[in-house]
């Protein structure tokens, strides 16, 4: 009962006129930069940060969440009409989505698409409302071992277990550790890495960090690959509607999908590729048509699209409630909190009540205002499809470098953002994920941070990490989750040899 | 992941990133030993950075054995081309900020050069928009977010 008077609550601070207004921009310009190739919502909201860091939390926090629900949303569309997918989480729709917009079914997909994706908002959020409370709960209990094994947890699963290769992301995530390191060190005001450099000691921005390597990294990238052929737009032919067959053959997929998406969202084990995946193999076994899957099967759309809005929403739940993020949009969402002073975890819920259930309700009108907005508007989303490349990478350049020059207008700095948008270039040259670095800049001083608490507290013991169950069993699961891939890397290589 | 060329019996790219790791390490480790405080109980400021050091030497010399063992994935061809074009735009633009020429001329010529590494030819009218562009965002910034970004004699004319 009391999650339901919270939210009743979080909706009076959300349906401010206001409020509505952050979100509606936030729903707008998440779509418009998920349907936009190269920029995703984590960019969007680093973009954003230097902008909005003197204006209303609340509101700002409600636009963010807005941006990054609108970017799984928009993506979609790009998967679809133009087979190339904006992020790694609408991989698996563009499987089966490209080829339904060849086959002239580009219509129903896109609307199977934002259907599911509603209804996967839906059910995830109502269950983020109702799990959150509970988990703040449990998590009011935590000690700061718990908390640095719970972080090791995030770690491990974020840059080796999922990825295609532990080692690069593991080089990843500790490249961003040491950059963590950068800056004076709040327990005890010793100057680290900063080698006499003034800039440096305040430590390296996130939003610098995350806007040379997605930004100008990216920029480089695809202008690296120019030669290739560029891609072509599949115009929509049809009706945008959804047959009686499209609705009775959708709706299961939805459901299946936000089964997946959720949970394997809220875990502290990040990124949405897993749960696509996972629904987009399922709904091939499930199919009644089976030989409609590689031609444009309309579950393949349906199930891959619900569980990565739900796992969206999943993500929110370590966000929200242990201050963890999980993935990059998570870890500079959690940039966007501090900037305001602000921490999320058990103790925002105390005191922030109205900030925290205010953005879950947020949630709710941010879904309704995406199918609304999405559906109708789909000619204007592929319009923006068609912009030209040059101006809109160029654009992003000009937009980066802005955002930059805001927090701190230092030659200095800039040469950081241009120095990480290279690394960031030879990174995805190299296959490896830049998520990591992200995710270790951020969370590396927070983990660091516990782990000093928690040594302080056992006199220098590191025992009290093995001795305190929780935080065992965590580290337990941390090191088979690090482990799992060489080991099954290594049966593949034996199944190889007995071949 | 196999070479392409299993005579040569190593990986280039490989080896540098394993230089590249063992250096970091080095650096950590050489700003270690000029840490002055240490802390009474618990694990002082320098714990953090021997672990990460530790660790940036363990994938260093992952990365060695990799490059003995197949090496990294093979990039595609790039266009060195359109690479340099924006990189030298990037350059320009931290010089002219560096030199106090300004946000608008700055922003004009990062983004010609962008869109000229995009293949776009008509560099006059590039930088045209990028000037409007960098003139509107200054404008937005100074008149509605109260923030003056890099002002040179063209933006102190207007504010």
């Amino acid at each position: 009962m009391d999650t339901l008077l919270a939210l009743a609550n979080g909706f009076s601070v959300a349906l401010e006129p206001t409020k509505l207004l952050f979100c509606l921009v936030g729903v707008f310009l998440g779509t418009a930069v998920g349907v936009l190739p190269g920029i995703g919502p984590a960019l969007t909201v680093a973009l954003l940060l230097p902008v909005t860091f003197k204006m209303d939390p609340a509101g700002s926090l409600i636009m963010f969440a807005g941006i990054y629900y609108g970017g799984m949303y928009g993506g979609s569309t790009t998967a679809i009409l133009l087979n190339a997918p904006g992020e790694s989480a609408s991989l698996a729709t563009a499987l089966e989505g490209s080829k339904m917009a060849k086959a002239g079914r580009g219509g129903p997909a896109l609307a199977t698409a934002a259907i599911g994706s509603f209804v996967a908002g839906l059910i995830a959020t109502i269950g983020l409302a109702f799990l959150a409370p509970w988990l703040v709960e449990i998590a009011i209990q935590f000690g700061p071992w718990d908390y640095f094994a719970l972080m090791i947890l995030a770690f491990v699963t974020v840059s080796a277990t999922f990825g295609d290769s532990p080692l690069r992301g593991l080089t990843s995530l500790f490249l961003g550790i040491m950059l963590g390191l950068v800056g004076i060190d709040k327990l005890t005001g010793q100057a680290r890495m900063s080698f006499g450099v003034p800039e440096l000691l305040n430590g390296i921005e996130v939003t610098t960090l995350a806007v040379g390597l997605f930004a100008v990294g990216e920029a480089l990238f695809v202008a690296s690959k120019r030669l290739r052929e560029p891609e072509e737009i599949i115009p929509i032919k049809g009706s945008l509607w959804m047959t009686k067959q499209d609705w009775k053959r959708s709706w299961a997929p939805w459901l299946r999908g936000t089964a997946f998406g959720f949970p394997i969202g809220a875990l502290p084990a990040g990124g949405a590729e897993v749960p696509t995946f996972l629904s987009y193999s399922t709904e091939k076994k499930l199919c009644k048509f089976p030989e409609e899957f590689g031609k444009g099967a309309i579950e393949g759309v349906a199930g891959p699209e619900a569980a990565n809005n739900a796992s969206a929403a999943g993500t929110l739940v370590p966000l929200l409630t242990l201050g963890l993020p999980t993935s990059a949009t998570a870890a500079i969402m959690l940039a966007g909190f501090q900037q305001y002073g602000l921490n999320p975890g058990p103790l925002l819920f105390a005191e922030k009540p109205d900030l925290v259930w205010g953005l879950i309700a947020s949630l709710f009108i941010a879904n309704v205002m995406l199918v609304i907005l999405n559906l109708p508007l789909i000619g204007l989303w592929v319009r923006l499809l068609g912009v030209p490349q040059p101006w809109l990478y160029a654009g992003i350049i000009v937009f980066a470098t802005m955002g930059t020059l805001a927090v701190n207008p230092s030659p200095v700095e800039l040469g950081f953002l241009f120095g990480f948008g290279y690394l960031g270039y030879l990174m995805r040259r190299y296959d490896y994920p830049v998520a990591p670095m992200v995710v270790g800049l951020i969370l590396g001083p927070m983990a660091e941070a516990q782990l000093r608490r928690a040594l302080q507290i056992s006199l220098g013991d590191p025992m009290i990490l093995l001795e305190n169950p929780g935080s065992a069993t965590l580290l337990g699961i941390s090191f088979i989750a690090l482990v799992a891939p060489f080991v099954m890397k290594g049966m593949n290589r034996f199944k190889a040899a007995e071949d | 992941m196999t070479p392409d060329n299993p005579a040569r019996g190593f990986d280039i790219p490989a080896l540098v990133v394993a230089g590249l790791l063992f250096a970091a390490a080095g650096i950590v480790l050489y700003d270690i030993s000029r840490q002055t405080i240490v802390s009474t109980y618990g694990v002082g400021p320098t714990a953090m950075p021997y672990v990460v050091a530790c660790g940036l030497g363990l994938l260093g010399l992952a990365h060695l054995a990799v490059a003995f063992r197949g090496g990294l994935p093979k990039p595609e061809a790039a266009d060195g081309g359109a690479v340099a074009w924006i990189i030298g735009g990037l350059v320009a633009f931290v010089a002219v900020i560096g030199l106090g020429g300004g946000f608008v001329i700055a922003t004009a010529l990062v983004f010609a050069s962008v869109a000229r590494g995009f293949g776009r030819r008509a560099l006059a009218v590039d930088l045209a928009i990028g000037a409007g562009l960098g003139l509107v965002i200054f404008l937005v910034f100074a008149k509605l977010l109260t923030l003056l970004l890099p002002a040179g004699p063209l933006e102190r004319l207007l504010v």
